[in-house]
């Protein structure tokens, strides 16, 4: 669970969006809109259903989760403060010279981080060979990929999804961040995505979908996603750049340094008085 | 008469030896096993075998993910599929540093009458150029067999080349040491540096070329990389000419990294026998290696012009097995 764990998962997400936003201010670059998309997804994977121990990262009964949209780092780095991996001043760092907080994860250098991702398609494949791996070795790691919607235009997707039908691998969790855009504009207008649920479906996983910002939505779906007899596929149906109100659903955010008027406007948003 | 085996049958028979010491290891294959010599394995360790289908880039992520669990796979797929899976080695296993071992068989023209489509002749760039990628090309069937079990001791992302075709069998069983090149034949004129199958031809040249008076030395570079430079400066003090061969296009590959390794102490020039920026084609092997110079008659030929000897001097030399 979240170092604030008294304060509600809405509470623990505002404060990671601020988190993040500061961040990327900090760094004069950074993925903005990708980041603040999956922000109550990790905030309720890290909240209640991920295994793991932030004074024992490489705890061998963890539940592993692979990052696949990589580019999304800033939220991730974001959770894994609140987890207490480290501590939030080195936020600041993001993409500095010598941080352990890559551009994109890194596995090796910052606590928390088990698998290094960033080349989109790739992380399922990695998903699956752990849920293999583990299952191998009869041991009961949960496996959970998080992707994005544009990243599931690769092939090497659906390659993974087929295998790991095949391979009857479960419990193997993929959640797409379905913010409906990617870096050139929406998905649906260069390469149309479509009903993401029905075609995991048709590859043999179970599919839902929920709204990707509502705790209420994700619940039931996770709960769902992690009692089925198969691999599990959760399209969160989200906004890029949630929370801050010139960021939402604009495609020049997927990576765009933030000015300081911008900075000073989007935490206005975010920060409550009595923080 | 030497015999003949093949290198992917070591690596076949090295897994099954490898498997009852090592309770780690798992072996997947992307729909070649029948050609890889994986199916061996899976049909004593079935449940230690995974046959990820058509599917190199999944083929290169699974293992990947089954290295991170601790245990030690061995991912296997012809010489030429390796292009097609380059980023995801690049990234999932060398940038991660990944404990994966890929195995490719077919290396170089072995695919033969399949063609330039299925003619693995850019991997060895293609590996050379990820950082701390080890590289192994063993040159017969009992080197081959001790290279499986120094990939397994090794830590962290590895490439092993391997054959088709029966070739000679030209080493002892002594362990694959990794990172070493190996002096086979002393000598003061040329030096042949060769890795992988064609050093049996890079021998039967020396031979020919002994009798033409030229004194030449033989390199089998069975670790790529890292390249074992000093024994190369050794090896090559005295010659006027360092030939590499190579069953392999000429740019990036054994010929690139000689010269990259030599280039501060250059003792004379590197040049080098290969595809000449050229894809592969269909016919049969020898006839294939005889039409890029790859071969025992095509070595000596082309060191002979190099030294200036008239090749009609030294023809009844060559024509002479």
């Amino acid at each position: 669970m979240l170092q604030r764990a008294s304060l509600s998962l809405e509470e623990n997400a505002r404060r990671i969006r601020a988190d993040i936003l500061s961040s990327i201010y900090h760094a004069q670059t950074g993925h903005a809109g990708s980041s603040l998309s999956i922000v109550e997804i990790l905030t309720y994977l890290y909240s209640v259903v991920l295994k793991y121990d932030p004074q024992n990262p490489a705890w061998c009964d963890r539940d592993w989760l692979v990052f696949s949209k990589g580019h999304g780092a800033p939220a991730l780095y974001a959770v894994l403060a609140a987890a207490g991996f480290f501590d939030a001043s080195e936020l600041m760092t993001l993409r500095q010279l010598g941080t352990r907080l890559q551009g994109h994860p890194k596995a090796g250098l910052l606590p928390g981080i088990d698998v290094s991702t960033g080349s989109l398609g790739q992380g399922l494949s990695i998903a699956v060979g752990l849920a293999l791996g583990f299952r191998h070795r009869s041991r009961h790691n949960r496996v959970f990929c998080i992707l994005g919607d544009g990243e599931m235009q690769e092939g090497q997707n659906w390659e993974a999804m087929m295998a790991a039908t095949s391979l009857r691998l479960n419990p193997l969790i993929a959640i797409v961040d379905r913010n409906g855009l990617q870096n050139d504009g929406q998905t649906e207008e260069i390469i149309r995505l479509g009903d993401l649920v029905e075609k995991a479906q048709a590859f043999g996983w179970y599919a839902e979908s929920c709204d990707g910002h509502n705790f209420e939505s994700i619940t039931s779906a996770f709960n769902r996603a992690l009692t089925a007899d198969r691999p599990a596929f959760l399209v969160a149906n989200t906004v890029k750049g949630k929370g801050v109100s010139f960021m939402e659903g604009v495609v020049h955010w997927h990576h765009h340094p933030i000015n300081e008027e911008q900075y000073a406007q989007a935490m206005a948003e975010l920060v409550k008085v009595h923080d | 008469m030497t015999k003949l085996k093949a290198t992917r049958d070591a690596y076949g028979q090295a897994l099954l030896d490898l498997a009852a010491q090592q309770n780690d290891l798992v072996v997947l294959d992307a729909d070649l096993s029948r050609s890889t010599r994986t199916d061996w394995f899976q049909k004593k360790y079935p449940q230690r075998f995974f046959n990820i289908g058509i599917a190199e880039q999944n083929l290169v992520g699974i293992a990947t993910g089954l290295a991170l669990t601790g245990l030690l796979p061995f991912a296997t797929t012809y010489a030429i599929f390796i292009g097609r899976a380059f980023d995801q080695i690049r990234q999932a296993v060398g940038f991660q540093r990944a404990n994966v071992k890929i195995v490719a068989t077919h290396a170089g023209l072995a695919a033969s009458h399949d063609g330039g489509s299925h003619q693995g002749t850019e991997d060895v760039a293609l590996m050379r150029a990820i950082p701390g990628m080890t590289i192994l090309s063993p040159c017969d069937y009992n080197s081959a067999y001790q290279a499986v079990f120094a990939a397994a001791k090794h830590q962290g992302p590895l490439y092993l080349r391997l054959q088709k075709e029966p070739t000679p069998v030209i080493t002892g069983k002594e362990e694959f040491e990794i990172g070493r090149c190996y002096l086979l034949r002393g000598g003061s004129d040329v030096a042949l540096v060769a890795h992988g199958t064609l050093v049996a031809e890079a021998l039967q040249a020396a031979e020919r070329l002994e009798r033409a008076g030229l004194s030449a030395a033989v390199v089998d570079a069975r670790t790529i990389k890292p390249l074992d430079t000093e024994t190369l400066l050794h090896a090559t003090r005295h010659v006027q000419r360092i030939v590499t061969i190579e069953e392999h296009n000429i740019t990036g590959g054994l010929r690139d990294a000689v010269a990259a390794a030599l280039r501060l102490n250059p003792p004379v020039r590197v040049e080098g026998i290969g595809l000449e920026d050229t894809f592969g084609e269909s016919g049969n092997w020898a006839e294939l290696r005889a039409k890029f110079g790859l071969d025992a008659s095509g070595i000596a030929s082309y060191v002979l012009q190099r030294f200036g000897i008239p090749l009609q001097k030294a023809a009844s030399v060559l024509n002479r097995s």
